[in-house]
């Protein structure tokens, strides 16, 4: 049991670290976490693969289909109208949220892996020859590894990886030698799913522009926790779901420079991504009506919009700060566990600890630790490659979010306790 | 604590620690791999036949401790029977992961029962039954791995 000593000096912890959010007032907006789980409040964790929705989201939804719910972009009467304004106005909290130069240049998708698969399509289908190269990296989430292996076959091209080091960091004069005249197009995350490793983006891109290569930047687990401006990574194209970020699910945006999407085919045919049909010929719409093909998810968008805005309002620079001392606390309480060995220990990390325990499968410690009210993710995190980097077959993941406590840690390691104790 | 010590029975937590039959076979002339990529539970199954019997078995990888023991403990109690016989032995444990037993079958399963707490796990069934499925892909001699998913 943790002991009146411990938890008054978590709290004081959190005192001293802390990054100036009201975490009380803050969990009050999620509705989710007033909830027990076999008895016990529960202890969400499991944020990096999707973070709970603020009621303002929650509002946002509700009040676009009890009071405004249209077509956008075609209707003269005024819900139409009043949808459409909704609908663009997200885009543009969206392109204020990476600070893209237009807001054409933000394309609503269904989330990062389709951002990814739609430049994989377009661009990849119009660029890519046979004999080129697209370059990616070890710690990939496989929606960023499997659309370049399908394009690859499609047009006799090959995937090169970088490789990690053993703290899970990006091997960057690797990077650098592996960069050449054949490299189509470099595809990188901002934020290891399964590690939490944080990439050098900014400086990675610039690599890869001395040699004219484009750089895709998966940004899934970044949108969350880092501030993102597009303009200063100079990244080609930038990809972030929704529901990672307080949003719906089903939404999300990919960002790409306007000459570049002005070059690109479209990806899908449709309604309102034509300026005209005829059955000789098709004009396209221009950016980003392009690319976004049928009538969207209205909704999400409005949510998606909704939760950026939450996002922004709070400051993702102090969401930031806090979970960096969660994080930090984290690792320092649950690395005196003995026989626990933490996968992941980049310099610079966001949001993930990644975990196994000497002689205990990470599924059983998920359910030992979903007994006790905490949701963890455990298994290889859709990131194969890496299990088999660091020879093991999976991790048990605690991923962190603005919501989350360091008394929500101390539980955590009372849990990895319990497990301990089950398996003794 | 109690639906926990249901699902990780001594029995079980020891089979996993220490699980019987846990090597290959060089002389078996069935063989499947088994995967759940669920959670990466991978099991390779090695079979010797003697015509319709179970002359010997036994396994080899690496997994949850619920798929472990399980694995474990079914190379005990199908060793020496006939594919038609472990084939009814594995209907009945199905039905005892899957909540569905009735109170008589499930004595007949014997030391297996004490996977019983499984059912009260939905999400933990396919951990209980990869060896199990595994085993039946060995003996109908497929050559593809066999997945949960």
């Amino acid at each position: 049991m943790t002991t009146a000593t411990q938890k008054a000096d978590s709290r004081a912890r959190s005192a001293r670290t802390g990054s100036g959010l009201d975490i009380e007032k803050i969990r009050q907006d999620f509705p989710i976490l007033r909830q027990t789980i076999h008895g016990k409040p529960l202890v969400y964790l499991d944020n990096a693969a999707t973070s709970q929705k603020p009621r303002q989201v929650l509002d946002a939804i509700a009040r676009y289909y009890e009071g405004t719910n249209a077509n956008i972009h075609r209707g003269v009467h005024a819900l139409s109208e009043r949808a459409t304004a909704e609908y663009e106005e997200a885009r543009q909290t969206a392109q204020r949220f990476l600070n893209a130069a237009h807001s054409h240049e933000i394309i609503f998708v269904r989330g990062a892996t389709e951002g990814i698969n739609l430049v994989a399509q377009t661009f990849g289908r119009a660029q890519v020859r046979s004999g080129d190269e697209i370059l990616i990296t070890a710690m990939e989430h496989h929606s960023n590894i499997v659309p370049w292996q399908i394009l690859c076959e499609e047009k006799g091209a090959k995937l090169r990886v970088v490789p990690i080091n053993d703290r899970g960091e990006l091997m960057i004069d690797q990077l650098e030698n592996l960069l050449s005249e054949r490299t189509a197009l470099l595809a990188i995350t901002h934020v290891s799913n399964a590690l939490g490793s944080v990439n050098p983006i900014r400086e990675i891109v610039a690599m890869a522009h001395k040699r004219n290569i484009p750089v895709l930047v998966d940004g899934a687990q970044a949108a969350p926790h880092i501030k993102i401006d597009v303009q200063a990574l100079d990244c080609d194209f930038y990809a972030f779901s929704g529901h990672k970020v307080y949003g719906p699910t089903g939404i999300g945006v990919l960002y790409g420079k306007t000459a570049l999407l002005e070059s690109m085919p479209p990806y899908q045919g449709g309604g309102d991504m034509i300026s005209s049909v005829t059955f000789e010929k098709t004009t396209y719409n221009k950016l980003p009506y392009k690319f976004e093909a049928g009538t969207p998810d209205i909704a999400g968008v409005i949510g998606l919009g909704a939760a950026l805005e939450y996002v922004t309002n709070l400051g993702i620079e102090k969401i930031g700060a806090h979970e960096h001392d969660l994080l930090e606390y984290a690792t320092q309480q649950v690395s005196v566990i003995s026989g626990l060995q933490i996968i992941g220990t980049a310099k610079d990390k966001a949001g993930v600890l990644s975990f196994v325990l000497e002689g205990v499968h990470p599924h059983d410690i998920g359910t030992i630790l979903d007994q006790e009210g905490i949701a963890i993710r455990t298994g290889h995190h859709c990131s194969q490659p890496i299990m088999e980097r660091f020879g093991i077959p999976a991790t048990a993941r605690a991923s962190v979010a603005v919501y989350n406590t360091n008394q929500e840690i101390d539980v955590l390691v009372q849990g990895i306790k319990k497990v301990k104790e089950v398996f003794a | 604590m109690s639906d926990l010590r249901d699902l990780y029975q001594d029995v079980i937590l020891e089979h996993s620690k220490a699980p019987r039959n846990y090597k290959q076979l060089p002389e078996a002339n069935h063989k499947a791999e088994g995967f759940n990529p669920l959670c990466g539970d991978r099991f390779t199954i090695y079979v010797t036949m003697e015509g319709d019997a179970i002359r010997d078995i036994s396994f080899q990888g690496s997994g949850c401790a619920i798929s472990k023991a399980s694995a474990s403990m079914m190379t005990q109690s199908v060793k020496g029977k006939t594919a038609a016989e472990a084939e009814k032995i594995f209907a009945r444990f199905h039905e005892l992961v899957t909540g569905h037993a009735e109170e008589k079958n499930e004595n007949d399963l014997g030391k297996l029962a004490v996977f019983s707490g499984v059912s009260e796990f939905p999400v933990r069934v396919k951990c209980a039954t990869l060896a199990w499925h595994t085993l039946q892909a060995a003996i109908e001699g497929k050559q593809e791995s066999v997945s949960t998913e």
